[in-house]
């Protein structure tokens, strides 16, 4: 009965947040242009580091191009669902809005990370898939049923564990307020995840994986593509996105408590 | 007479946005931090002996690389979004009819809060030098000139174009996707992620014809005392100042000729 309720609610979110996006259409347009060489770029900045080393960090250039597939899948999924909700959060509590989601017979949170979509993300979830079968051929990996499972539940933890990143920072504006572009800096420590966590020194390799989980998030789906992945590093995945996820809701609970309507 | 007021308009306006900019002081700190992406590649760079092939040394490295924080820290411009937001908004209308053009509002936006993000930048260099502390120098003071100059010309190029792409908003609504899709070529061809000499031939060849170089390369690689062509560099600067104004000025008066105000 529930979940019908949230499934009928978000056919309506896609509905109209579809229906206002497709007004600007070569806004789309440009978007799409925008996915593509922004892929480009990133496989030329590549070649450049592997112009004279056959590796970085123990991996082959064919190999990176699996982290930069994985990647641009993670990074289609923030631009249509992540950026444009959750960087709404700043605005419902700067204008004193967050009151009427409130007031909904609906939880917040869900109606908060699913109201609107941006339909040109689409594209550069579809790029990265379309790479990432480009490297299943160039590496010559074999699809059996067990690599599908496993490489599908690896990329879902690493969705959650984004979900849960960008919502926690998202959710501290109830004490700074106009801290809009905090999410910018998550961003921006994002970008290194288009890299092998390898190639980098140690104390940031620690500080990747410990402050902000870089490494869960590209480089272990990564490995399990490339069936090099040991089991306990899967199993610390699933368990680090289910902590991420529930804290982070704990989280919105708490700082919920603390939130005093505009004029208040 | 004419000089004097116009001098007087434009410390008044310097005034006003510093103090408007110095209340946001943590959201300047956090643009600050997102900037430090040239740290992580200087750390995919050295960590993997990237450079040897391009025969440059560590601690050249590191000062090009800091230079590039630096020189992107102040020729960041933000001015489409800024406008698309006010045109939207129909704020545009009262700022046209005042004796000044808008945009030396938003230009001394731009420097107010270049002003407010030194100090810093200039904690993240103390940081850099801490860690390592091998490649602290002390530029000499033509060097040092020489590349403000530089770098407050790259911020001028930045600025024109995008001041060209804002005034699109009189045509479009929602000028800023082209920003993000001009961005693209600016990040990879730029020089804040890889420095131009390591660029293959089939780049290189002309690469230097288009403002990107100038725009992070030029003025890093001045300001770290690497060899450059300097006379060159300001000269090709100056040459795309001079091409970008009038077309700026040509679209900013077919522009308001086509404004409308909300509810005409």
């Amino acid at each position: 009965m529930n979940t019908r309720k949230y499934l009928n609610v978000y056919k309506n979110f896609l509905h109209t947040s579809l229906a206002s996006e497709l007004e600007y259409k070569t806004n789309i347009l440009i978007d799409l242009l925008t996915a593509i060489l922004s892929l480009i770029g990133s496989i030329f900045l590549l070649s450049i580091f592997f112009q004279s080393n056959s590796s970085i960090g123990g991996w082959e250039f064919k190999q990176a191009l699996i982290i930069q597939g994985i990647y641009t899948i993670l990074n289609g999924i923030t631009n249509t669902w992540f950026n444009p909700n959750l960087t709404e959060i700043v605005k419902h509590i700067r204008e004193g809005t967050l009151d009427f989601v409130l007031l909904k017979p609906i939880d917040s949170q869900f109606f908060i990370s699913l109201k609107k979509i941006t339909p040109s993300g689409f594209l550069e979830i579809m790029l990265g898939v379309c790479l990432l079968i480009y490297c299943i051929k160039i590496n010559q990996i074999d699809l059996n049923l067990g690599f599908v499972i496993l490489s599908l539940i690896t990329i879902i933890c690493s969705i959650f564990i984004l979900y849960s990143l960008w919502f926690f920072i998202s959710t501290t504006t109830i004490w700074f307020v106009k801290t809009w572009n905090a999410t910018e800096v998550l961003r921006s420590f994002l970008y290194i995840g288009r890299f092998p966590l390898n190639s980098f020194s140690f104390s940031l390799r620690i500080f990747f994986s410990v402050f902000i989980p870089i490494a869960f998030i590209t480089t272990i789906p990564s490995e399990v593509f490339l069936g090099i992945s040991q089991l306990w590093k899967i199993l610390l995945e699933v368990l680090v996105a289910i902590v991420f996820l529930f804290t982070s809701r704990k989280f919105w609970l708490f700082a919920l408590k603390f939130y005093t309507s505009a004029s208040s | 007479m004419i000089s004097n007021l116009i001098n007087r308009k434009i410390l008044t306006l310097l005034k006003v946005q510093y103090s408007n900019m110095l209340e946001y002081r943590v959201e300047i700190a956090l643009w600050a931090i997102s900037g430090i992406i040239p740290f992580f590649m200087l750390n995919i760079w050295t960590n993997n002996n990237l450079n040897e092939s391009i025969n440059i040394s560590d601690i050249e490295l590191s000062r090009y690389f800091l230079c590039a924080f630096f020189v992107r820290q102040f020729s960041v411009v933000w001015v489409v979004f800024s406008f698309e937001e006010d045109s939207l908004l129909g704020k545009v209308s009262p700022y046209l009819i005042q004796p000044l053009n808008p945009f030396f509002r938003y230009f001394a936006q731009h420097l107010a809060e270049q002003i407010t993000r030194f100090p810093f930048a200039i904690i993240i260099a103390f940081f850099f030098f801490i860690f390592n502390p091998e490649s602290l120098w002390i530029p000499n003071l033509g060097i040092l000139l020489l590349s403000i100059i530089s770098t407050f010309f790259s911020f001028l190029i930045q600025f024109l174009i995008q001041s060209i792409v804002a005034c699109l908003c009189f045509w479009t609504e929602k000028a800023s996707s082209i920003e993000r899709l001009l961005f693209i070529p600016t990040l990879f061809l730029s020089g804040l992620l890889a420095p131009v000499v390591s660029f293959p031939e089939y780049i290189k060849s002309w690469i230097y014809l288009t403002p990107f170089p100038y725009m992070i390369d030029f003025p890093a690689n001045l300001l770290s005392g690497n060899s450059t062509n300097v006379s060159g560099g300001i000269s090709m600067q100056i040459l795309w100042i001079v091409l970008l104004f009038p077309l700026f000025k040509k679209i900013w008066s077919e522009g308001t000729k086509k404004y409308t105000a909300m509810g005409s």
